[in-house]
């Protein structure tokens, strides 16, 4: 049999739909197609089923029991009980969302003002631009962790180096992290001076791509450099902003080590900063109440593709 | 139809991938189950110990350990939370890449014995005679029992000590013999403006707990009473409103963000006049790497001051070793134990300044040598009037203090504490109905 010519008795037994028989390819070649294309699907669809279905399908069904003390430890399904007294909690969880949204709107907020803000100032080239570059990108390299502790030692309201220049300057002494009102600003803060550089070097590859006729048109007739920034590099460099907003918002909204290196759990004394992540961890580990963090965590992952999704749409819209 | 697409429909990409996730969930979970078997004759005894001067003790003597039982031993060391964490990740697991587990009998031992993560050492501790098992003191043995079962050994014991400035409370005659002392002294002492403190401590909300239990004893109350909740008493309303306004008015400013860590800097550098926390850290004070030469030359120990309700301390067992129930070398985690718990090693380890948990070794002169001498008169006095547990003694000891230790914050902070104590009381009672639910689910 040549490798054209179809297998009578397969050809036969099934039937053909629309009334015209379709030439199929050969026997062999079709069995080597198929296992050649799920030998080249499998590491992809392991790993999708092993790091992401699993742990999604496994935390759903957690989150629908009452699971306490060890995950593999007899639990019985509760239905969606969890999912009710986490909704139910005043004290705790209504209280950690409404700061996982301050602190995101409010980090990102910044970061995509001062990143703009540094993008444009970089945009042309200047005498050590190379050097400005590198130093920008430090705070990124460094772990969250040792960042978090760094700024602890250095805003420590009683041997921290900060209050000592505050006093020097003769200004009142603060508490910074070491106070219930300020913590989370404080630490909104420290995520601008970490990932401010993120959108700055993000938005100047978006501002380097932009064709310069545009603007130049603009400065002909006679609009001022605000004006141009407005109608004009604004306008253009919406996709760029609305992934950079996408990326840094989902980020932050994650942000878990930071707040854990310097608040501890809880997210310090009155919960302070306790955001959802912060809450769902303590859960897990301090409380050992696996149910309850699993329904928490499976709102908080219907919360952050609800904001990825409105972020999208808005993007999409204004850049249409 | 493309041909791609027929070569792949939707309904088979959906089977494939149903089938993939199922063959990983089944291996996952396979991968939890307990498993048996011997382990390889290369395989090292695995410790994982707090970072403590204990466990550092430990290490430098583990190649005796190792020479004697042929094996070698690989000692984690990480800090409290950190192990805890551990624990909970890998004993989920059933895993049994850990075999001598270093806990905090009275934070963990009730869940762990829920979860049956720890071997049952009752016929190992009692039915060797070297080691002694009735030596250890009273109070660290009755907190290694769970449900009739030894399921730890402690090595680390701690009592709340006064550390203070003995410069500074010359023309008092010493230091502080009651709390009422202590408060109106440290007011007196506090410089805010010069950022001089009367007292440190811990002020975090979880954190504190501990250390506050010795002033809720000693104002006479409790955390339990009877099964119920105790928090709502007047004796610890009073302790609270103490502690609240001892650290809240004469501490120093972020006093609510203070666990241990934050707190022993602040005496350490001579910014604070008085500071009540565990012996052992006493080390700490006498070390020129973090202490300024002032508070070396000045630092005196004093037993914790009397209450309402007399001095009535805590006097626990901070830390102790257990085996993981899936560890697969069990009978070599237990000669570690015997080894590193042993008369011995207590000895020495008292001896080169770390307390530990045996009556023969405390009886023993020698080793007491290496500790300033009116810290062993204080740690004797705090160990003789001492109650063995310094938190709540339920399951989610977590949950627990963090419902305990609300009023403190309040009080730090200078709120009406009366509410928060009346809002915790309830929330404790509530936790506790919880929390016996639970203990009798297993």
């Amino acid at each position: 049999m040549t490798a054209t010519e179809v297998s009578p008795s397969r050809a036969d037994a099934r039937p053909v739909s629309g009334g015209a028989r379709r030439t199929r390819p050969p026997r062999t070649f079709e069995q080597a197609n198929r296992r050649l294309k799920w030998a080249m699907l499998a590491p992809a669809l392991l790993f999708v089923g092993l790091m992401i279905v699993f742990p999604l399908a496994f935390t759903l069904d957690l989150s629908l029991t009452d699971a306490f003390g060890a995950v593999n430890a007899d639990k019985s399904h509760i239905g969606l009980r969890n999912f009710a007294d986490a909704l139910g909690d005043a004290r705790r969880f209504w209280p950690a969302v409404r700061r996982t949204i301050v602190f995101t709107v409010g980090a990102v907020v910044l970061e995509t003002v001062f990143g703009l803000a540094l993008a444009m100032l970089m945009r042309k080239p200047f005498r050590g631009m190379r050097w400005v570059r590198t130093v920008l990108i430090i705070p990124l390299l460094a772990t969250p962790v040792a960042i978090g502790i760094l700024w602890l030692l250095i805003l420590d309201p009683t041997n921290g180096i900060a209050n000592h220049l505050l006093a020097g300057l003769g200004l009142p002494r603060q508490e910074f992290l070491g106070s219930v009102g300020q913590s989370l600003p404080t630490l909104m803060l420290i995520d601008v001076w970490q990932w401010t550089p993120m959108m700055t070097l993000l938005l100047l590859a978006g501002l380097t791509t932009l064709p310069e006729e545009p603007e130049e048109a603009a400065l002909v007739d006679g609009a001022s450099a605000w004006q141009r920034f407005r109608y004009v590099v604004l306008p253009m460099l919406g996709p760029t902003l609305t992934t950079a907003l996408v990326l840094r918002a989902v980020d932050a909204l994650k942000t878990f080590d930071i707040l854990y290196a310097t608040k501890g759990a809880g997210g310090g004394s009155d919960f302070e900063a306790e955001t959802l992540n912060v809450y769902a961890y303590g859960l897990t580990f301090d409380y050992q109440e696996y149910g309850l963090a699993a329904a928490v965590l499976v709102l908080f992952t219907l919360f952050i593709i609800g904001v990825v999704v409105l972020l999208r749409r808005r993007g999409g819209r204004k850049n249409a | 139809m493309s041909t791609s697409s027929r070569l792949l429909s939707r309904r088979s990409f959906g089977r494939l991938a149903a089938g993939i996730a199922g063959a990983a969930g089944t291996g996952a979970l396979g991968a939890c189950s307990p498993r048996a078997g011997k382990p390889s004759a290369g395989a090292p005894l695995r410790i994982m110990a707090i970072n403590h001067v204990w466990s550092q003790a430990i290490k430098r003597r583990t190649k005796e350990f190792e020479e004697r039982i042929g094996r070698r031993v690989s000692l984690t060391l990480l800090t409290a939370d950190q192990l805890t964490s551990s624990y909970n990740v890998k004993l989920n697991a059933s895993g049994t890449d850990v075999d001598v587990m270093m806990v905090r009998a009275l934070q963990d031992q009730l869940l762990f014995a829920h979860n049956d993560w720890l071997a049952d050492l009752t016929d190992r501790v009692e039915g060797d005679s070297e080691f002694a098992w009735t030596d250890f003191q009273k109070a660290p043995r009755e907190v290694s029992l769970t449900a009739g079962k030894v399921l730890s050994v402690p090595v680390v014991t701690e009592r709340p000590t006064l550390y203070y400035r003995k410069d500074l409370v010359q023309d008092a005659g010493g230091p502080p013999r009651t709390l009422d002392a202590l408060m109106s002294t440290a007011m007196e002492l506090t410089r805010r403006k010069r950022g001089f403190y009367g007292y440190v401590g811990r002020g975090q909300r979880n954190g504190a707990v501990s250390q506050w239990s010795s002033f809720l004893y000693s104002h006479g109350g409790d955390f339990v009473i009877d099964g119920k909740s105790g928090i709502g008493s007047p004796q610890a309303l009073a302790a609270y409103e103490y502690y609240g306004n001892l650290l809240g008015k004469a501490g120093p400013p972020g006093a609510t963000n203070m666990s241990l860590e934050q707190a022993m800097p602040i005496f350490a550098q001579g910014k604070a006049a008085f500071y009540i926390d565990a012996d052992a850290i006493y080390s700490n004070f006498l070390d020129p790497k973090i202490a300024s030469r002032t508070v070396r030359d000045t630092v005196g120990f004093a037993p914790f001051p009397a209450g309402p309700a007399g001095a009535r301390p805590h006097n626990i067992a901070s830390w102790s070793l257990g085996i993981n129930k899936f560890s697969l070398l069990r009978d070599d985690a237990w000669q570690f134990i015997k080894w590193a718990a042993g008369p011995e090693m207590s000895a020495a380890l008292q001896a080169d300044g770390i307390p530990g948990a045996r009556t023969s070794v405390w009886a023993n002169s020698k080793t007491l040598r290496s500790f300033p001498p009116d810290l062993v008169e204080a740690m004797r006095l705090n160990a003789k009037r001492g109650l063995g547990y310094d938190r709540p003694r339920v399951l989610q000891v977590g949950r627990a203090r963090d419902i305990v230790g609300r009023p403190l914050v309040a009080g730090i902070l200078g709120e009406s504490v009366r509410p928060v104590v009346r809002d915790a009381d309830a929330e404790f009672a509530d936790f506790l109905v919880r929390d016996n639910r639970h203990k009798e689910s297993r």
